[in-house]
């Protein structure tokens, strides 16, 4: 078979190279004191750690060039934990690679795979076992113990019902009310029509009641943003531009795509921008959603002024704010 | 443990090294004086005094605004009216040096101003002369260290500017290009200027829904987060998780790779 | 005998006595590992776990689980006097009242991140050399439950701070779980304890992330190693190596000090990142209302992808028979990272059914002598890098004076195109660099020398490569594509004839591959000379 293809042939394992450590004691001797030096660095590194826990105060500052201003007992603090740490390594791994064995060692593999009669012998094994349990033979064990482990498994189910509520109507009521005034958020205070400039924002809440809490979970349904604009700027249906009052629209806070606070208003372009996932919202079109992932408008909030000129809420939220869930119908 | 992070900036100050980032501030603090002083002498008291900087400062724009901005400040086709912006929106956008645009970029940026205090002064003065707006804040309106709350500041900030500037007053991206800009380094009165004039893509933070003393807390608030020292070692930016992300992928696993390297290296 | 040589045979003889421990340690003590630095990468995971639990277990004796609302009242000035919950203020304290608190924090958070970056660094380096094949198909599959679990674990820790940003990133988890269809909203109001944010989850949060997750993690760290430890460790092709052996090092005592010296390493880089970079500055961040946003809201790295494809998908929502499916949530959120981890924990068995592969390997591959699958996954990476990207793209527009409607716009053009484009250019890629071993042990390496012959032209000195190199660089198998029938002896598609056809065609992209040189082409060459 003078054809057959003649492939290159391994040449085995090189010779082991000796280091210098292995045939020089002097190198032996150098390498042992690297060793040592390193260990003696961490051991430092300790003491400094020590030392910077007992004896700088928690509110020294130092510039240092590039790293700029640090507070002294963190930085010394955490280096010295860094050099304690990080030379004892390195000691340990000069040492094993400078003075241990480093001549390389051949293990065989075994084979995984067991002799065929074990195999066999196993499978006999569950056969005889499954036989003698006799489930094959006995249909009525079988699906009762089918019913009972399956029931069984319903039990976490059912024990971790109490974690929460039902949402109920919860998702798509907020605290707004024909009425309810709007009051800056922070500071609580109403706003007349006139507070708000040509181009100003305002971050609204509803009113409560003087020294009542506001609950986080409110926060995050009933946050308006205020923004006035010159009426003749609005592009909207005339249902939609009765709720807005002398140029002064209120959008809901709360992004129509994830719930984060969109509240990013450029007034030139009349955009709103959510910074969490960008999507772009026109104001003058009645927050509709003109780039990004969002696909619904902020819900809009119908405003008008009560007796005293303050700025209320004509009737509550007319659709579910913030982010969708199944039961949303549109 | 005693002490609160007001005495430990007290104490930082005593024990900064004498090294470059002092003849900065320095440096700055001078310029800063420098610029405040002639402000204020410049500042006309007499109806005399206001009328000739309100002719200077028409001299002013003719020659440096008007071909945008039109001769009597009624706007172009690039450029809005200025008529009713007031005193204290050319003061912000001519002293901190975005007007006049040196391009028609996104939006004006900061640079250095054009024109001297004075010149900014005749400006604002003329154009106020307009027709009535907001005007310059009074370095007496501005004692923010005594007339704001830092904490409140904080919570006024995160709620009404954190959106577009960031948490930590570092800037951030608007729509095509457009950016809110980092408030470090700007000076008080041009932050409460911006506040209740809204330039460019800012809004207006009009002063009943957004009081005086409020806007005083910002800025106390922004100076603070500006002199905070770097409690927890380098700050990467304050623009969160990007760049510690960046960081573990270079430098992190960098140097762990390498010490690997190392390991497995045969010794000689 | 010393004393002390004395004392450690009694000890070891009692454990032995009552354990019968001594035959397992004399095998195991001399096992032998094979020593390359990338075999170091899961062991840098193994320490940041070690890393996490002691440091995590630091925090949790200030750390205070709770919703409470609280006053402040603490070191930092800037935040006194403002209502936050007790999880946020007590995170402050360990930051500015405890010593060494602040350190610890930055250094379990540090560790975290290196922690995943492990991981995926490992889970590149067993992907691209092969190391996945069968026996170790076990080890790939819990290699990437740890990678999974790891993100949700990552993701509730930095949540427990309540600050800001992190009420931010459970925010758009609730509306993630929220969008499920039928039982979203139950789930979210089960999950939060009513309506977002309530007062439930940060506790409940807190007890997975510190006892049920690490306890799972510590489980399947266990087995990953014990399999690793049974299966012995793969090693690069080299002379001397072969599928029946393993070439290395002793655990006793090289390897161990090794290992364990690394373990130091790996614990100093950590506590050198906490003392001189601040990572999660919560106090910058403020407390949690669901009412603010910061610009340039982002997560941690490893869900940057996920909030990276998130911001690039399409607006599409369903409205029908009053219900609200939203895809542009579960699309990004849900099924494409569904889609991704489960062809992921599949690609053994995959590539199995591709190549009909059925061998046991333990001999790892250069990743230029399989193209596909290095192809397939520099697709896969260039998929989350576009995404990754994109999950930062405030930052990198504001930084590189772009829009973030291009960064968008490329992103989504990119996930599309970029990742076959990827897959192309490596393959070819792998190929070329195939020819250019071909070359190397056919006409050995270029000298740069000159030399002019006596007719005057002039040639470059090539010098033989060594025996082991040469070895090296061939020993890999090429095996043959498949060729499963396809029609049965009438010219008629049998049954599963469509399915072969499939697999042949696949089998045979897998086998594009330069021939290899032999010895027979070198003598040859030789004989021409």
């Amino acid at each position: 078979m003078s054809n057959e293809i003649e492939l290159i042939k391994d040449p085995g394992l090189p010779a082991h190279q000796h280091r210098r450590a292995d045939e020089d004691p002097k190198f032996a001797q150098r390498a042992e004191r690297q060793v040592a030096i390193l260990f003696l660095i961490s051991a430092l590194g300790t003491i400094l750690l020590i030392a910077s826990y007992v004896f700088i105060p928690t509110d020294v500052f130092v510039f240092i060039p590039i790293f700029g201003e640090n507070n002294l007992h963190q930085l010394l603090l955490g280096l010295g934990m860094a050099i304690a740490l990080f030379f004892i390594g390195a000691g340990l791994i000069h040492w094993a690679k400078n003075l241990m064995p480093d001549e390389e060692v051949i293990a065989q593999r075994h084979e995984f795979r067991s002799p065929d009669e074990d195999r066999e012998d196993f499978v006999k094994t569950v056969k005889a076992g499954a036989g003698a349990a006799g489930l094959g033979r006995r249909p009525l064990i079988k699906r009762t113990l089918g019913l009972a482990l399956g029931l069984s498994g319903l039990t976490p189910l059912l024990l971790l019902r109490d974690l929460g509520p039902l949402p109920k109507a919860d998702l798509t009521k907020t605290s707004w009310k024909a009425g309810t005034r709007l009051v800056t958020d922070p500071g609580d205070r109403p706003i007349k029509a006139s507070d708000l400039e040509v181009g100003a924002v305002a971050q609204t809440l509803p009113e409560i009641a003087p020294g009542a809490h506001r609950a986080l979970a409110d926060v995050g349904k009933d946050a308006v943003l205020l923004i006035r604009l010159r009426p003749e700027d609005f592009n909207l249906d005339a249902e939609r531009l009765s709720w807005t009052y002398d140029g002064i629209i209120a959008f809901s806070k709360i992004c129509s795509h994830m719930g984060c606070a969109v509240a990013l208003y450029e007034q030139q372009t009349k955009h709103l921008l959510c910074p969490c996932h960008q999507s772009t919202f026109d104001v003058t079109r009645a927050a509709k959603v003109i780039f990004g992932p969002a696909a619904r408008p902020l819900p809009q909030l119908a405003i008008t002024v009560d007796s005293e000129g303050y700025l209320v809420a004509q009737a509550p939220f007319n659709e579910p704010v913030g982010p969708s869930f199944w039961e949303r119908s549109s | 443990m005693e002490g609160n992070t007001v005495k430990r900036l007290s104490r930082l100050r005593r024990h900064r090294a004498a090294g470059p980032m002092l003849l900065v501030f320095a440096l700055l603090t001078i310029g800063t004086t420098f610029q405040v002083a002639g402000a204020v002498t410049t500042s006309p008291s007499t109806v005399a005094d206001r009328s000739a900087a309100i002719a200077e400062g028409k001299q002013l724009f003719l020659k440096g605004c008007s071909s945008c901005h039109g001769l009597n400040a009624e706007g172009g086709a690039i450029a809005p009216s200025l008529i009713g912006v007031g005193a204290a929106s050319v003061d912000f956008q001519v002293g901190t040096g975005r007007m006049p645009m040196a391009d028609m970029s996104q939006q004006a940026m900061r640079k250095d101003p054009v024109y001297t205090p004075a010149e900014v002064n005749a400006l604002a003065n003329y154009v106020a002369s307009l027709a009535p707006g907001p005007e310059v804040p009074s370095e007496e309106s501005l004692n923010y260290e005594r007339d704001g709350s830092v904490a409140e500041g904080g919570e006024l900030f995160r709620t009404n500017c954190a959106m577009c500037h960031n948490f930590a007053a570092q800037g951030g991206a608007l729509t095509q290009g457009k950016y809110a800009p980092t408030l470090m380094g700007v000076e008080p009165k041009h932050i409460y200027e911006a506040l209740i004039t809204g330039p460019q893509s800012m809004p207006v933070f009009s002063d009943k829904t957004l009081t005086p003393e409020e806007k005083l807390s910002i800025i106390k608030w922004i100076k603070a987060a500006e002199a905070e020292p770097q409690l927890g070692g380098v700050a990467l930016g304050r623009v969160g998780p990007v760049t510690e992300g960046l960081l573990v992928w270079t430098l992190g696993i960098g140097l762990l790779i390498g010490v690997a390297v190392w390991l497995a290296m045969k010794a000689r | 005998m010393t004393a002390r040589e004395r004392i450690a045979g009694n000890v070891a003889g009692y454990v032995d006595d009552r354990t019968g421990a001594a035959k397992w340690m004399k095998k195991n003590l001399t096992k032998v590992f094979p020593d390359h630095w990338s075999f170091l990468l899961g062991e840098i995971c193994l320490y940041s776990f070690i890393i996490l639990l002691a440091s995590g277990t630091f925090l949790t004796f200030w750390f205070d689980p709770s919703m409470k609302e609280v006053i402040y009242d603490g070191e930092y000035a800037p935040l006194k006097g403002l209502e936050m919950s007790a999880a946020y203020a007590s995170t402050l304290d360990i930051s500015f009242e405890v010593r060494g608190g602040l350190l610890m924090r930055q250094i379990h958070h540090w560790a975290a991140l290196i922690f995943m970056v492990g991981i995926v660094v490992h889970l590149l380096r067993v992907y691209f050399t092969g190391a996945f094949r069968k026996p170790r198909e076990f080890n790939w599959i819990i290699g990437v439950g740890l990678l999974t679990l790891g993100i949700v674990e990552g993701f509730l820790g930095y949540s427990l701070p309540d600050d800001l940003l992190s009420g931010t990133g459970i925010r758009i988890a609730e509306a993630i779980i929220q969008a499920l269809p039928v039982v979203g909203s139950y789930l979210a109001f089960f999950a939060f304890g009513g309506a977002f944010p309530g007062e439930a989850f940060i506790p409940r949060i807190y007890t997975v992330h510190i006892l049920l997750l690490p306890g799972i993690f510590l489980a399947l760290i266990t087995v990953h190693l014990m399999l690793v430890w049974y299966q012995k460790h793969t090693q690069f092709p080299g002379p001397g190596r072969t599928e029946k052996n393993v070439v290395g090092y002793p655990l006793m005592p090289v390897y161990m000090a090794k290992a364990g010296g690394f373990f130091f390493i790996v614990f100093g880089v950590t506590a050198f990142l906490g003392a001189v970079a601040s990572i999660n500055p919560i106090w910058l961040y403020g407390p949690y209302t669901p009412g603010q946003i910061s610009a340039g809201s982002q997560p941690d790295w490893y869900m940057g992808w996920l909030d990276g494809l998130v911001r690039m998908s399409p607006p599409i929502e369903t409205h029908a028979f009053g219900h609200t499916i939203s895809w542009n949530i579960l699309i990004p959120g849900l099924i494409l990272p569904g889609i991704m981890f489960t062809l992921l924990a599949l690609y053994p068995f995959i590539e199995s059914w591709a190549t009909g592969d059925k061998r046991e390997h333990h001999l790892l591959d250069r990743p230029r002598n399989a193209p596909n699958r290095t192809a397939l996954g520099a697709m896969a990476l260039t998929f989350t890098l576009v995404s990754l990207l994109n999950g930062g793209n405030d930052i990198i527009a504001t930084t590189f004076h772009l829009t973030i409607n291009q960064m968008m716009w490329f992103s989504r053009i990119g996930v599309l195109v970029l990742p076959p484009i990827a897959f192309i250019i490596t393959k070819r890629l792998c190929l070329a660099l195939q020819r250019a071993d071909r070359d190397l042990v056919l006409h050995g390496r270029e000298t740069g020398r000159l030399v002019r012959l006596p007719h005057g032209e002039f040639v470059e000195v090539h010098e033989p490569i060594s025996a082991e190199k040469a070895w090296t660089l061939t020993s890999h198998e090429q095996i043959a594509p498949l060729e499963l029938p396809e029609f049965d002896g009438a010219g008629v598609r049998r049954a599963g004839g469509i399915k072969n056809k499939i697999r042949n065609r696949i089998s045979r992209a897998t086998a594009v591959a330069v021939p290899k040189a032999t010895e027979s082409e070198r003598k040859e060459l030789e004989g021409h000379h």
